[in-house]
């Protein structure tokens, strides 16, 4: 194995060192896979590998790097970037479990359309991650198929649900891999891993051959090391296919010559770790020092944003589990795990009879609340910075027994699905213990460049270098 | 909106509904668990929503149509349709009797 391909870890390097022949896609595959046999015992981020599939799309890569020479960027833009997909992705003839036991042996016969736009762009899937069963946690731990462990200090959740996709960025088993964020299930496990999560606009990407999670919140989203390599991968990702009825071709918002950041104080309530809110004030003080307005913004529907978010989420999902009976697919309801179980009964009861005006239609109305707070902040300001979660990563096991304290982890992220706005996660550094630190910025619907723009500006003025935990 | 949480009796009920099968523990720690996270989500009574609207689509989309023409990408052959069920007779789909034997026969 050459040593420049442990060393490549934006699009950038890695198609550079390909363009010069340094390396070939099939000798990057080989790199991938050697690192996935020596990490995955210890983190168990993947659940299944697609090393065959990888090595025939690696040739194919590499025939095309031959043939086309310069002009290849053009044709596949991402050619031979290692992808790995959460495995809510649906990937023809290779097994897609949802992370659940009731899908343990499901092979697709179609795969999803981001996971078809990746391919076609050039990427090369190597494998399927480990996630929170259904996408329902906050920490990893709820997989049928045991924990994924946090490549900084296996001690400590990676976060969820997204887990694995996030520690294979984490920890170089990939290069980029893509993630689904309902309540903040990409920028979480983005913010305790130190990677960069983009959590769309809804409706930004199709969510076609995704398993459905609650459909007014889904968005499809992804990890990357970089800023500058998000945005790459969105604009493969993003716009209609016409098999997902919410995509909406909106126009990109254009930066204005003078940007603002609101700050907004009901994020930094009581219970937030110091070294989080310390580390959220620098990173706004890095924007301030290149001329962008800090100004404090107020979101005051914050404190209701988990009570709504966990009545309209289990509402969507028992209505969207309410699919697997063992009939045409996957294993009967008696496979469910305990989390699962929860939340189908929770949405249940919230919609049935005599309880739906009080609960459901009383949290919709909340939930306008909510979208008109931020719709005032982005009248004042053009994004929003914000810590991702009250805490670093916390430990395994710590928040496994008590689910409503597990709730209350998602309570920085879920507000932007409930408004169905971008959110970015960008790391910043480390804790004292050496645990990933970052912040969030959203912004108004459809502003994802806007994002972009002050993420890059950010990585680049703070020197921000990509780094792997060591395997 | 109560603040008394799930009976027993609520929890078999929505189990039920669900068609979820739960063991006697399951019963007692769901109940417990839920009755929290009910009592919790009760903090919404004190919202002021007097004349507001309720939201369930945040991007401003109404009625989406398309033509309704199935293209050949967009449907799966019969094998494939049927490639991920467990129990497949003569290609239909073998489903649980729903109707149970008469008792008084």
């Amino acid at each position: 194995m050459r040593m420049a391909m442990d060393i490549s870890l934006t699009i950038e390097e890695v198609q550079q060192g390909l363009k010069e022949k340094r390396f070939t896609a099939v000798e990057l595959v080989d790199t991938y896979l050697e690192k996935i046999d020596r990490g995955n015992a210890k983190l168990n981020a993947f659940l299944t590998l697609s090393g065959e599939s990888a090595y025939s799309r690696a040739k194919e890569i590499d025939k095309k790097i031959s043939t086309l020479g310069d002009a290849i960027k053009d044709e596949l833009p991402l050619f031979g970037v290692v992808v790995a997909h959460k495995d809510l992705f649906l990937t023809e003839g290779i097994r897609t479990t949802a992370g659940s036991k009731v899908l343990e042996s499901y092979v697709p016969v179609y795969s999803g359309t981001v996971v078809k736009r990746l391919e076609d762009a050039g990427c090369i899937m190597i494998g399927k991650t480990n996630c929170d069963a259904w996408a329902h946690g906050a920490s990893g731990e709820n997989s049928d198929f045991g924990p994924t462990k946090n490549p900084w200090d296996i001690k400590y959740v990676p976060g969820g649900s997204s887990s694995g996709s996030s520690v294979s960025v984490a920890s170089g088993m990939s290069l980029i891999s893509t993630g689904t964020d309902t309540g903040g299930s990409i920028r979480q496990p983005a913010n305790f891993c130190g990677v960069v999560g983009l959590k769309p606009t809804y409706g930004a990407v199709s969510r076609y051959g995704v398993i459905a999670m609650a459909s007014s919140l889904d968005s499809i989203g992804h990890f990357t090391q970089t800023v500058k390599d998000s945005e790459e991968v969105y604009k493969v990702t993003a716009g209609g296919d016409g098999k997902d009825g919410t995509v909406r071709a909106a126009k990109c918002q254009m930066p204005k010559a003078k940007l603002s950041l609101g700050i907004p104080k009901e994020y930094f309530a009581e219970g937030i770790d110091k070294e989080v809110e310390k580390s959220v004030l620098a990173a706004a003080d890095v924007f301030k020092k290149e001329g962008i307005d800090i100004v404090e913004v107020s979101l005051p529907y914050t404190k209701y944003a988990i009570s709504v978010y966990y009545i309209i989420q289990p509402a969507e999902v028992s209505s969207n589990l309410g699919r697997y009976d063992g009939v045409r697919f996957g294993n009967g309801r008696d496979s469910f795990g305990a989390e699962a179980k929860r939340r189908i009964m929770l949405g249940t009861y919230v919609l049935s009879a005599g309880y739906y005006d009080a609960y459901y239609l009383k949290a919709m109305k909340v939930r306008s609340k909510i979208i008109e707070d931020f719709d005032k902040a982005f009248a004042n300001v053009d994004a929003i910075i914000a810590p991702v979660s009250p805490t670093p990563a916390f430990k395994l096991g710590e928040k496994a027994d008590n689910p409503l304290q597990m709730y209350l982890a998602d309570i920085l992220t879920v507000p932007a699905n409930l408004a169905g706005i971008p959110g970015l996660a960008i790391p910043s550094g480390f804790s004292k213990s050496g645990l990933p630190l970052g912040f969030q910025l959203m912004g108004a619907r459809f502003s994802e460049n806007i994002l972009f723009e002050l993420g890059k500006l950010y990585q680049k003025i703070s020197g921000w270098k990509p780094k792997i935990a060591s395997l | 909106m109560s603040m008394r949480g799930l009976s027993k009796a609520d929890v078999l009920h929505v189990a039920k509904l669900a068609k979820i099968t739960l063991s006697e523990k399951e019963e007692e720690k769901f109940g417990k668990q839920l009755s929290e996270i009910v009592n919790y989500v009760g903090q919404l009574n004190e919202a002021d929503t007097r004349g507001v609207e309720p939201t369930s689509q945040t991007t401003g989309l109404e009625d989406v149509f398309r033509t309704d023409e199935l293209g050949k990408e967009e449907s799966l052959t019969k094998d494939e349709a049927i490639s991920a069920a467990k129990n497949i007779h003569n290609s239909y789909f073998v489903v649980d009797a729903v109707l149970a034997e008469r008792s008084d026969k």
